[in-house]
């Protein structure tokens, strides 16, 4: 058994998940879980929702305490940033921080050499030139950035103006809507979400919005005035390419994100759009990925997807942890008691929800990059809609809004595996007869 | 083994259902889980625990 450490980089939703599945899988060898937030491991989903609406506080998105995480017996060590990763030597490099090991035989400070490292550090939030330093200007990744978001907006009906109209930037004004602010969304498409869910569904959304008082503008954002009467540093309106302002109290930049793999200089990793890895999560020997950062080879899909869904982050850090541990009994490091462990292939089937007012979106198989798509309407009012999302002659994906989600579940054995475009269109069909 | 549950966090994703469907179910309505069974039998542990695993919403607390 090896005294080297496993490390799982990033103590959020996917590190969290590799770090319970690694020990349910018998590893009982150390464990370091390295965080660069100071929070214990939070979800992400609520912070454009119930806490951004002020709903639940902090405490409520935790999702482990305190006393369900003692049993793991993690070395945790939150605050703290890895900086580099020797993927031949699976040495990583540790930045500051509580519980950075001090000086002992044959381990440098701030050095960790591990039996395996499992890379689980997400995206950051993108953001503008000029944006820095600007008051009033928000991103919504963190915790830290939603308290910062939802302070912004706690005087009453201030000028909200969302840069980016995708997934994240119509939570925001659904709740802020919610809140009774004076919400305008800015997209460079002019139909909300088209990336996630193709402009049918989009423009169903539109008309929600719209019908709910958010201000819908198409435009490219060209930079941010100052408040005339408040202190210079504070944002005042936000400029378009076309020479527009809308004035702004307060901003949300909400236009995407970029995977964090700036600290895997490594010149063998593979780090373009996220970290590269094959069928079974791996980047190299020993180093794996999961959640938001990960690109693999989807066996089913046959090319390489990565998805910043809740859902994949977990089911994808429980198996990365699987396909680790099997490695390394492969290499002699890891007893598996019993029964060796075989590494499998990552093949899940993605699911993503999002909630805008009174409305469920949920998804599953692959929504974006579709060259096909097929909406039913089953009630313009009520928002409620059926898409089926292709490729080629093979249906991919499926979305539902509106529709009670337990019914849904049926939908997901429809694009388990891509089926013939007409074959899934009738089990469309009978899935959501009943609806 | 106990289960309880903090259903107000249920993102209604139903993946608990896929997993261990004689314990877990969904309301009709809204999607929001249903527990069938707080006290399940031995067999269906593991995949009790699998699903608190999985659940995206850290919705299911397992008790052994
Ligand atoms: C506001 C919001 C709403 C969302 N809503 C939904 C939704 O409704 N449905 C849905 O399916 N998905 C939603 N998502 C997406 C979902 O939250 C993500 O897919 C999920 O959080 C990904 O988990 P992760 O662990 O891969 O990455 P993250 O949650 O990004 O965690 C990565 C962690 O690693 C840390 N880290 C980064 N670099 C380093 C480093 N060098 N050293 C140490 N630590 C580091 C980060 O600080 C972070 O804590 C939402 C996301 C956001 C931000
Ligand atoms: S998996 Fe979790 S969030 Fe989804 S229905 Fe079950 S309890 Fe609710």
């Amino acid at each position: 058994m090896s005294a080297r450490p496993i490390a799982v980089v990033g103590a959020s939703a996917a590190g969290l998940a590799a770090a319970e599945a690694l020990r349910r899988s018998g590893w009982h060898g150390p464990l370091t879980l390295i965080g660069d937030e100071d929070q214990l491991p939070y979800d992400r989903p609520p912070l454009s929702k119930q806490l951004l609406h002020g709903t639940w506080e902090p405490d409520r998105l935790l999702l482990r305490t305190r006393d369900q995480l003692d049993p793991l017996g993690l070395d945790l060590r939150l605050g703290t940033r890895a900086t580099g990763l020797d993927a031949a030597t699976r040495t990583l490099t540790l930045d500051g921080g509580v519980g950075v090991p001090p000086l002992e035989q044959g381990r440098e400070r701030g050095r960790l050499e591990c039996a395996g490292v499992i890379v689980a550090t997400g995206v950051a939030a993108r953001t503008l030139p000029g944006a820095d330093g600007l008051a009033g200007v928000h991103t919504l990744r963190t915790l830290d950035d939603a308290l910062a978001l939802r302070a912004g907006l706690a005087d009453p009906a201030r000028r909200l103006v969302i840069v980016g109209n995708g997934v994240l930037g119509c939570e925001a004004a659904a709740v802020a809507r919610e809140l009774g602010h004076d919400v305008t969304l800015v997209g460079r498409d002019p139909v909300p979400m088209a990336g996630a869910v193709g402009t049918e569904v989009g423009e169903l959304l539109a008309e929600e919005h719209r019908a709910r008082g958010v201000r819908l503008v198409t435009g490219a954002v060209d930079g941010f005035t100052v408040a005339e009467d408040g202190a210079p540093a504070r944002v005042g309106g936000v400029r378009l390419a076309d020479g527009s302002l809308l004035p702004a109290d307060v901003v949300l930049l909400a236009i995407g994100s970029t995977p964090a793999v700036d600290w895997l200089a490594d010149p063998a990793l593979d780090t373009s759009d996220g970290l590269r890895c094959d069928a079974y999560c791996a980047a190299a020997p020993g180093i794996y990925a999961a959640g938001d950062v990960a690109r693999w080879d989807h066996p089913v899909h046959g090319r390489p997807v990565r998805f910043e869904h809740r859902m994949n982050a977990t089911e994808q850090g429980m198996a990365a942890a699987r396909n680790l541990l099997a490695e390394l009994a492969a290499e002699g490091a890891h007893d598996p008691g019993d029964t060796p462990p075989e590494r499998r292939p990552f093949a899940p089937v993605p699911y993503f929800w999002s909630d805008q007012y009174a409305l469920k979106i949920q998804a599953y198989g692959l929504t974006a990059g579709a060259d096909r798509v097929e909406t039913t309407l089953l009630d313009r009012d009520e928002r409620r809609t059926v898409a089926l999302y292709g490729r080629g002659d093979s249906a991919v994906g499926v979305l539902a809004a509106g529709i009670p989600p337990r019914q849904i579940r049926a939908l997901r054995a429809v694009v388990a595996t891509p089926v013939p475009w007409d074959e899934a269109r009738e089990r469309v069909a009978a899935a959501t007869a009943a609806s | 083994m106990k289960i309880t549950l903090d259903a107000d966090k249920c993102c209604a994703a139903g993946q608990c259902v896929l997993i261990a469907p004689e314990v877990f179910d969904q309301r009709d309505e809204d999607g929001v889980v249903v527990l069938l069974d707080a006290e399940p039998a031995a067999d269906q542990h593991a995949a009790v625990r699998e699903a608190a695993a999985i659940c995206p919403a850290a919705v299911i607390e397992v008790h052994e």
